[in-house]
């Protein structure tokens, strides 16, 4: 049997209701206020698709073992490496095994999600992988007043794939591609080209995902009423409700688009929705999700009584759950590199990365991996050769210690206005983790006036600089104040 | 069994320039400027000092790497020249390599001199510390600055003893305005204006809770101390000398930042004063010592380090800064000079502009800051962060005190 063994979503703090938007932008473009429906979801300036990713992957983890992974696949359309395995820092960050394992990132298109998903599938049905986590997500930049940048939201959705103890079993898939362009990034192109949205709706999302449907209907022998939910992505409502008019779908059957409650969240999109599905499914459910991007792939699962015992993580309906507006659109222009503010000549500094010391703390770096004394039991962060409690001091006695899911407690705290910050103040302070060891951090996702010394933390892996000048990305982890919403 | 440094070594010469936004001068022509005060005043030649000690910090964005940059300008007699660093404390670094080197009886006359060129970088603060910090740590480390640093110890001091943000900051502006009021007094002075309480509350927030006020000034700068033995200062005439009493150094070994400390004191400081005491025979500080010039990078800093110094009580340092105990006309004065505040910062030299001003109230040289017959006198340095840190302490006093 194979299947869905648990899922994860993170879907960012931030929320730009699109009326925003239209205050600020609607006398270049005015129709932007015929799709101004509630609110989209906003990555914080410090994110990107691979830190919403090891969010995401991070909850569907949260009850399973990391360390029992085959694969790690990575789908996005921006993935901040051209030329460096994405999911292998995702990899990395979760501190899952290196040997034995094949990591991949899957892209090129906004269907690379179920594509993954199919992928993991037929690799564990094949008998050469017992466990694949499949993360989607995407951060698209969008211009200033388009409707592309109505439309679209942030986030990322994970699924881990395997034989046993199934939550929702796959009873079936089916793919077809096709080169139909909606909309497209040529390489070092900073945002997408888009064709007219009318051609897109009627020829593009109107007719592939019916008929890959149908195609998958007939295949297998059923009917679309069989089903309890159809989930399928697409911006346009009109055309969202069209599609289930056209094959037969009682309306209460389909899963809603979340454009009210984030946006189109992309590569991500079908497994946001389908995670958002499976947090309301019951035993014997029968879903099918079906995704779109250069195709579509249709995938039917059946959900099992284990669903009953799963202990759901934060998902879609938690992240969502924790929001905060984002009232200002100039932040939102800011935080997308969309506008210029003046960094000041303190930022200038850029010293280049050393990869021969990102791969000797790889652990440390990406997988907030410390040590811990096996004399004393003493937690630390960095990991140290030399115990740090001055009653042990022990020489080379050290066990590896995670980190990345210990909450903490505020120490100590600033908010910095003299450090150059894309949004300052640049707030950080000391840490106390549960169960021993300290460090200091940045901290992200708060408000200086919210914070207190003795606040509880979380922890999140967040990208930490930006080399322009050599295209290198740079991650590590930051705290996260649990303030009160 | 050591015997520690007290009188081994007395200090015949000092000079300090006038600190501030040199625009008109480098390093170099601060280092001239220093040095010639300071030969003068021991009245030797240049050729009779056998070593020689610099001090500075950031020497990519100011003199450069080695000692050549003093030796070279100061055309020294091909003599050792060694550059020490040691964050903040690099001044005082320098200081204590020429007096354990006069102190070993390895040389007779030995000079310390310490530089910083800061306003050379085009923005406020000091220069920015990612491309200095190694390969490793500025992979992980918060996006952190001095000041974001020290403002972190108010918020872990205000919570640890209960104290209300706003009545810490009545005390922490207090620190300033009585720095600004010394610093008016002091021709040397970066800053030169005494500044109200209500101004320092009121000024915009750097890093929270230090405003503008909390935070001592940039500038440039440069001070020079020439040492030797009692026995040669009386052989060269020298009456009434200073000698030092005691140096200590404590560096943090990482028990702050990974696993044990309150949030709301220097660890260093506190051990360093305590051997500093020890060594220079002091049993109560509090009533022993006539001034202090301690390392006021911040106003915070300073009042905590009232603490560390064994000199208020813990937790008690506010309420003694209230009450003027550390004010020009209080018990024991504190930042007689002006302090960090209005001297600014140039790192080299401010644990040498410290002792400079120790030796001048000794002498009975500091014009209208002038003390009331002082004996012994302390200079602190704080270098790093609350969290780690590198704390040098030292004590002169007269000979015969």
């Amino acid at each position: 049997m194979v299947g869905i063994k648990s899922y994860g979503g993170y879907i960012p703090r931030y929320r730009l209701n699109r009326m925003v938007i239209v205050q600020n932008m609607a006398w270049y473009l005015p129709v932007i206020m015929a799709v101004a429906q509630g609110e989209k979801s906003v990555a914080n300036w410090d994110e990107d698709s691979l830190s919403m990713g090891v969010a995401a992957a991070y909850d569907c983890m949260s009850g399973s073992d990391r360390k029992a992974l085959d694969a790690v696949y990575f789908a996005s359309t921006t993935l901040p490496y051209a030329d460096r395995q994405n999911a292998s820092i995702l990899a990395t960050a979760l501190n899952a095994p290196e040997a034995g394992v094949d990591d991949a990132d899957f892209t090129g298109s906004i269907k690379a999600g179920t594509t993954a998903a199919i992928a993991a599938m037929e690799a564990i049905e094949s008998g050469k992988k017992n466990n694949v986590l499949v993360v989607a997500s995407d951060l698209r930049r969008t211009k200033m007043a388009t409707m592309y940048e109505m439309f679209l939201g942030d986030g990322a959705a994970a699924l881990l794939f395997g034989k046993d103890d199934v939550i929702a079993e796959c009873k079936g898939y089916y793919s077809h591609s096709c080169d139909f362009v909606d909309h497209y990034k040529g390489y070092g192109k900073e945002f997408d080209y888009t064709w007219e949205e009318r051609w897109v709706r009627d020829e593009g999302y109107g007719k592939i995902i019916p008929e890959a449907i149908t195609a998958f209907l007939d295949k297998a022998g059923m009917q679309i009423g069989d089903f309890d939910k159809v989930i399928y992505p697409c911006y346009f409502k009109g055309t969202h409700v069209g599609i289930a008019r056209k094959l037969g779908i009682d309306p209460s059957k389909v899963q809603d688009n979340m454009h009210e409650v984030c946006g189109d969240t992309g590569t991500a999109h079908p497994m946001v929705m389908f995670v958002a599905a499976l947090e309301e499914a019951k035993p014997g459910d029968k879903l099918l999700l079906a995704s779109f991007g250069q195709g579509c792939d249709v995938l039917y699962f059946e959900v099992t009584d284990k669903i009953k015992d799963f202990k759901g993580p934060q998902g879609i309906k938690g992240s969502l759950a924790r929001r905060v507006e984002l009232d200002s659109y100039q932040k939102f222009c800011k935080w997308r590199d969309l506008i210029v503010a003046d960094l000041g000549i303190r930022g200038e500094a850029n010293p280049n990365t050393a990869l021969t010391t990102l791969w000797r703390k790889r652990k440390m770096l990406l997988g907030l991996v410390g040590s811990r004394c096996k004399k004393c039991g003493t937690p630390h962060f960095p990991p140290s050769q030399v115990c740090v409690n001055p009653d042990c001091g022990a020489v080379e006695e050290m066990d590896e210690y995670e980190f990345a899911e210990k909450t903490g407690k505020i120490l100590m705290y600033t908010g910095d206005m003299l450090a150059a910050s894309v949004d300052p103040p640049a707030i950080y302070g000391m840490i106390d983790f549960e169960g021993g060891g300290r460090t200091m951090l940045d901290f992200t996702d708060c408000k200086l006036d919210q914070i207190k010394v003795g606040m509880e933390v979380k922890l999140s892996f967040r990208r930490k600089y930006k080399d322009e000048m050599r295209g290198f990305t740079g991650y590590f982890w930051k705290a996260i104040p649990q303030v009160e919403e | 069994m050591a015997t520690g440094i007290r009188d081994k070594v007395a200090i015949i010469g000092m000079g300090c320039t006038k600190f501030g936004e040199r625009w008109d001068v480098g390093a170099e022509e601060l280092m001239v400027e220093a040095f010639q005060e300071a030969i003068q005043d021991a009245g030797i030649d240049k050729n009779e000092i056998q070593a020689a000690w610099l001090g500075t910090c950031f020497d990519e964005v100011n003199v450069g790497k080695s000692a050549l940059p003093a030796s070279m300008t100061l055309r020294l007699p091909n003599i050792s020249v060694t550059r020490v660093e040691n964050f903040c404390a690099s001044g005082t670094e320098a200081f204590r390599g020429a007096v354990y080197a006069v102190a070993s009886g390895a040389y007779d006359i030995a000079m310390a001199i310490g530089v910083e060129k800061l306003k050379d970088i085009g923005y406020g603060g000091l220069p920015e510390f990612s491309s200095a910090m190694g390969t490793l740590n500025g992979l992980w480390f918060p996006n952190v600055t001095a000041p974001g640093c020290f403002a972190m110890l108010a918020s872990g001091y205000a919570a640890k003893y209960g104290i209300d943000m706003q009545e810490l900051k009545r005390a922490m502006a207090h620190v300033s305005a009585k720095s600004h009021a010394n610093g008016a007094l002091n021709p040397k002075a970066h800053l030169r204006k005494a500044v109200t309480e209500e101004k320092i509350l009121n000024a915009p927030m750097i890093a929270y809770p230090l405003g503008l006020f909390d935070c001592c000034g940039v500038s440039d700068g440069s001070a020079c101390a020439i040492v030797t033995t009692p026995e040669i200062a009386k052989s060269l005439g020298k009456k009434d000398f200073v000698t030092v009493k005691a140096l200590q150094l404590s560096l943090s070994n990482g028990t702050e930042m990974a696993y044990e400390w309150d949030g709301a004191h220097f660890v260093t400081a506190a051990k360093a004063s305590s051997e500093a005491y020890k060594e220079a025979g002091i049993k109560n500080p509090r009533e022993e010592l006539s001034l202090m010039e301690v390392h006021d990078c911040f106003s915070i800093t300073e009042l905590v380090t009232m603490e560390d110094l064994h000199i208020s009580e813990r937790g008690k340092a506010p309420k003694d800064i209230m009450d003027g105990f550390y004010d020009l006309d209080g018990k024991l004065p504190c930042q007689v000079d002006g302090g960090l505040k209005c001297f600014g910062h140039p790192i080299g030299a401010s644990g040498l502009r410290m002792l400079y001003e120790i030796y001048l109230q000794l002498h009975g040289r500091a014009d209208k800051r002038q003390l009331k017959d002082p004996k012994l006198g302390l200079t602190h340095n704080l270098g790093g962060f609350p969290m780690m840190n590198v704390c040098s302490v030292a004590i002169i006093g007269k000979y015969d005190a």
